[in-house]
């Protein structure tokens, strides 16, 4: 456990060395602003497009501080061939990819727990009221999804060489997921065969990570998501990240790691 | 011959200087995109208009709390719920049941995700309205010319928000972009009436609203006959204006002619009926008091 802790102790060291994660900060932050800084016919109470600009930003940094610090990990450490007296100290590959993981998914922790508190602070002092048992299960339902996102992430970085084209892909596949997901099966009723079958298939495989974006229940004041259901949802990004995890470890276990 | 070097970039100056104060005027009159003070006009030009009808969408979202139908959805595509409303309609049982656009839970996995997702069919109210301005105030930057961002917004703010100097300053805004509109004037004249009370000026407004409909419709009969709810809701209201002054003989006017037009004339003919009753009445009182 130690040798995983150290090995994510790096990664998260590596968020605030480098500059992704303020620039998407800063830049979060300034356009919250500029646009809670407008007025409309002169009401200062309004207050729900900057929750939903906010959000969807937050969003949007979450989804691209967790794959651009996934996918550029193993293939950096095999670049500079520092990969070498990493796996001689010894490490096993197996703990190479539990400590990758722990660290990048600790580290989209630490972001989202900023960006969120940057949330609660903007529209709390609009809003005069902070429902932090929302946030708290927002910031939850995103981080368990960002966990599933997170080791795809790493399992494109072992089949693709280049950090670029797994960021591509994966972004294009979270994203898919995440707009068109949930309404595969609605799609796949108007389709006809074999092309229903091939829609219902994708439906029931892929990760529902719609589930966990439950922007709009803070957006809109719904109140809260029932425990129970929240429990659910981790299980099933637990499970999603285990055999993403897996997936990760049968193709590096085996991979030569001469560039 | 060899030139200068500081000659030659004195003569392109003098040529650069010289060009330009001839093209400017010209330059001018090219694009309409340098008149313009609006800056999405200035940055999209007119693919802006695109946009509006999205932001419009997007303030009948926030007028939901977030439940509405995605492009999946198979769904009429009916009249939004905050025009209905500024209307002065409520929504009717078909238009409830057109909004269950989830219907039955169509596997596990649908039945579980609405646990996360807004499955509700509200509409906002106690001043949560205001919501759905910013919508609208960026759906009137977008397109100036989309007529229903104004009535829309200047009805809420009056009815719901009590803003009505805001409302109308956007309806004036809306008139300038699209001077003599005849919805714009009768959301105007209503706003007179209702919040100003002020009936002179609403009697002006609403009977310069319905000549400006007659004007854009004498000659398109097809165009009258789609538009025919505009001229019912000014004349029914100008009839309510006029009865309520006591002017029962304009009040019957405006009656008759809203019946021409309104898809429940039978009722408007009572509220004739019952104003020649008045009128009748008012007349034999006089004379039984003489006897």
């Amino acid at each position: 456990m130690n040798t995983i802790w150290a090995l994510a102790s790096v990664v998260i060291k590596e968020l605030y060395r480098r500059k992704d994660f303020y620039v998407l900060f800063v830049l979060t932050a300034l356009i919250t602003i500029a646009t809670g800084m407008v007025n409309f016919f002169h009401d200062p109470k309004i207050v729900r497009y900057v929750k939903d600009v906010c959000m969807l930003l937050i969003w949007v940094s979450g989804l691209l501080i967790a794959i651009t610090t996934t996918a550029r990990q193993i293939p950096a450490e095999r670049e500079s061939r520092t990969i070498f007296p990493l796996l001689a100290k010894p490490v096993t590959r197996w703990q190479v990819i539990l400590g990758k993981f722990l660290g990048c998914w600790l580290a989209t922790g630490i972001a989202l727990f900023v960006f969120y508190l940057f949330f609660a602070v903007i529209t709390g002092s609009r809003e005069q009221h902070w429902p932090w048992l929302g946030y708290l299960q927002a910031i939850w339902l995103q981080w368990a999804m960002l966990a599933v996102v997170v080791a795809l992430s790493l399992l494109g970085s072992i089949v693709s060489a280049a950090p670029s084209s797994t960021t591509t892909i994966c972004f294009i596949t979270v994203a898919g997921i995440l707009l068109v997901g949930g309404h595969l099966n609605t799609v796949a009723l108007h389709e006809p065969q074999p092309l229903q079958t091939l829609l219902y298939t994708i439906y029931f495989l892929i990760p529902h990570l719609e589930w966990f974006d439950i922007r709009d229940r803070l957006i809109y004041d719904w109140g809260l998501v029932d425990w129970l259901d929240c429990l659910l949802a981790t299980l099933y990004a637990a499970a999603y990240t285990g055999l993403f995890l897996l997936l990760t470890w049968f193709g590096f276990r085996r991979k030569s790691l001469n560039t | 011959m060899k030139a200068s070097p500081h000659l030659l970039l004195a003569l392109t100056l003098a040529v650069c200087f010289t060009l330009a104060t001839g093209l400017e005027p010209r330059a001018a009159g090219w694009s309409n995109r340098t008149k313009s003070n609006n800056v999405f006009s200035v940055l999209f030009g007119d693919g802006r208009r695109m946009f509006a009808s999205e932001f419009f969408t997007m303030a009948d979202v926030y007028f939901h709390s977030g439940y509405y139908p995605s492009i999946f959805d198979l769904r009429q595509e009916g009249t939004k719920a905050i025009v209905t409303e500024s209307h002065g309609h409520a929504e009717s049982e078909e238009d409830e049941r057109n909004e269950d656009f989830l219907g039955r839970p169509k596997d596990w996995i649908d039945r579980f995700g609405r646990h996360f997702r807004i499955t509700e069919h509200t509409h906002l109210e106690h001043s949560h309205e205001r919501e759905i301005l910013p919508w609208l105030r960026l759906a009137a930057d977008m397109d100036p010319q989309m007529i229903q961002t104004y009535t829309v917004g200047a009805y809420f703010m009056c009815q719901h928000l009590d803003r009505p100097r805001e409302a109308e300053s956007f309806l004036r805004e809306g008139l300038r972009n699209n001077p003599g509109n005849y919805e714009i004037l009768f959301g105007l004249g209503r706003l007179y009436y209702q919040n100003y009370h002020d009936t002179n000026r609403a009697r002006n407004v609403w009977q310069l609203a319905a000549n400006k409909w007659y004007d854009r419709f004498k000659l398109d009969p097809e165009g009258a006959k789609e538009n025919k709810i505009g001229f019912d809701g000014i004349t029914v209201n100008l009839a309510s204006l006029e009865r309520d002054a006591g002017n029962y003989e304009d009040a019957i006017r405006w009656f008759q002619a809203a019946q021409k037009v309104s898809p429940a004339p039978g009722a408007l003919q009572e509220q004739i009926d019952e104003l020649k009753a008045k009128m009748a009445a008012a007349t034999n009182a006089p004379a039984s008091l003489a006897h």
